[in-house]
């Protein structure tokens, strides 16, 4: 039986993030290409959209890893507040700019495909909005940071603000059922047959997890870098920067 | 000589917060530039309008309702640093912390002060610049309204940002930034309800999910404002 929580301590857990870095690293840069080969080669043209439909391959991914991750950083600042443990609020400090990213990638491929299909390059519809409150939250998070020179009480303030903002997650997620929006509803749910071709789908759901594995790879690359520098006086770091 | 017992000097939970509320009260209406201050900015940044974009009747009465919304949203958030800021330099909040009274309570009765100096003020500011811009005396009334409601859910979020923006450089600009995304469903709902009325349509909607949005926001704003005020003390 291993014991998970030997890796809260930032020592033991950058060996750890260090061979996830490179295991996720690959594995997303091969599903990537699976991804779109069946994407922009292998999926045929959509009866309705054309070619513009291609875009879903990076929209969709996008938008769903922009909700998760600051779904898992709120967690993370969670954790970080109720246990008092560093390398949590690292980890939240860590995810957020590739969210910040992926929120900025859904909004501008969304704007990208939304010019041929709807005519606009943007619209004030429900999701849209939430989505930009979302990277609005994003940016607020990484100022916030980083206007506070302490870092405990950065993090701590932070935190605070990831748990405030989390709340408009589900309303982005709900928002095209909430609202008549001229965003689609959702083509993919647990319960309900998919509405898509399933090349379509396939071509979605590895890119999906190419996505998540580059925000894990990323993320963790950004945790090391964190831990370089917090924990640049710790001893384990000097016996580390000796072997290098 | 028998020792008399001590007298339990504690007051109630109630009592502390009615202190803590007509002492800021005093402090306010004892300093009221801030609050004159903040009554001045929406109104000349809501005659900044009529100003930009000509003076053409029908497009200020449309735009009336929500740019009297940004406008009164602004300058809730240009007074919100003070809610905190005078306490945290004279080291009255490092005592309110240490209060039995729980935090969240004495921070209510501090947003409560602070809306009735400045919310407050600008809902009742409203109609008049309603007229400024040609709207009719109904949809002046609902905008008051919705100001109402709207106003003291500005106070309480701004409080949060207020509290997690403690003595940071750069608050003013820091705070309007944390707190304004967290405020556009106000926004949304509350100039929605004034576009709505001037349209003839329903407004019950509108101002549902403003109540609702203004009672969840009492009991946890509150609270988080309380966690963030630990954080920023410690």
């Amino acid at each position: 039986m291993i014991n998970w929580f030997k890796y809260a301590a930032p020592q033991r857990f950058y060996p750890l993030a260090g061979t996830l870095v490179r295991w996720c690293g690959w594995l997303a840069a091969l599903l990537t290409l699976v991804g779109l080969a069946i994407g922009l080669l292998i999926a045929p043209t959509d009866f309705q959209q054309g070619e513009a439909y291609r875009i879903i391959f990076i929209h969709v991914p996008a938008s769903w890893m922009s909700m998760v991750i600051f779904v898992a950083m709120a967690f993370w600042s969670a954790i970080g507040l109720a246990f008092n443990a560093r390398l949590a609020f690292m980890l939240a400090r860590a995810l957020a700019p590739t969210g910040a990213l992926m929120c900025f990638l859904a909004l501008w491929t969304g704007a990208l495909w939304g010019k041929p299909t709807w005519g606009a390059w943007w619209v004030w519809d429900a999701r849209l909005t939430s989505e930009l409150i979302l990277l609005f939250l994003y940016l607020g998070y990484l100022s916030l940071h980083a206007a506070i020179d302490d870092t405990r009480r950065a993090d701590r303030a932070a935190g605070v603000l990831a748990l405030v903002g989390v709340v408009n997650v589900p309303i982005i997620y709900f928002s095209v059922k909430w609202w008549n929006t001229l965003h689609q509803g959702a083509s993919v749910s647990v319960g309900a047959a998919p509405r898509m071709a399933s090349i379509m789908l396939l071509g979605m759901l590895i890119m999906a997890i190419a996505f998540w594995l580059y925000s894990i790879a990323v993320t963790l690359a950004r945790v090391r870098i964190l831990i370089r520098e917090r924990e640049a006086e710790a001893a384990w770091m000097e016996q580390l920067k000796e072997t290098a | 000589m028998s020792e008399k017992p001590l007298r339990n000097a504690s007051i109630g939970v109630w009592a502390s917060m009615r202190c803590l509320f007509i002492r800021d009260l005093k402090l306010v209406l004892r300093r009221r530039s801030d609050t004159a201050a903040a009554l001045a900015f929406f109104i000349i940044v809501a005659s900044l309008f009529p100003l930009g974009v000509g003076p053409q009747a029908a497009l200020l009465k449309q735009i009336g309702p929500g740019v009297l919304w940004v406008a009164a949203l602004l300058a809730a958030m240009l007074g919100m640093a003070r809610l905190f800021a005078d306490d945290f330099a004279d080291g009255t909040l490092e005592q309110l912390l240490l209060s039995p009274t729980p935090l969240a309570l004495l921070v209510l009765a501090k947003i409560c002060a602070h809306w009735l100096c400045s919310g407050l003020l600008l809902a009742l500011a409203s109609p008049l610049l309603a007229l400024q811009f040609g709207m009719t005396n109904q949809a002046a009334l609902i905008l008051a309204a919705s100001l109402l409601i709207g106003t003291p859910l500005l106070s309480l979020i701004g409080a949060i940002g207020a509290a997690l923006t403690l003595g940071v450089r750069g608050q003013g600009m820091l705070l309007s930034l944390l707190v304004l995304p967290l405020l556009i469903p106000v926004l949304i709902f509350g100039a929605g309800a004034v576009d709505a009325s001037m349209a003839g349509l329903g407004i019950s909607a509108h101002f549902s999910v403003l109540a609702a949005l203004l009672l969840l926001a009492l009991p946890t704003a509150p609270l988080a404002a309380a966690a963030a005020l630990r954080i920023a003390l410690e």
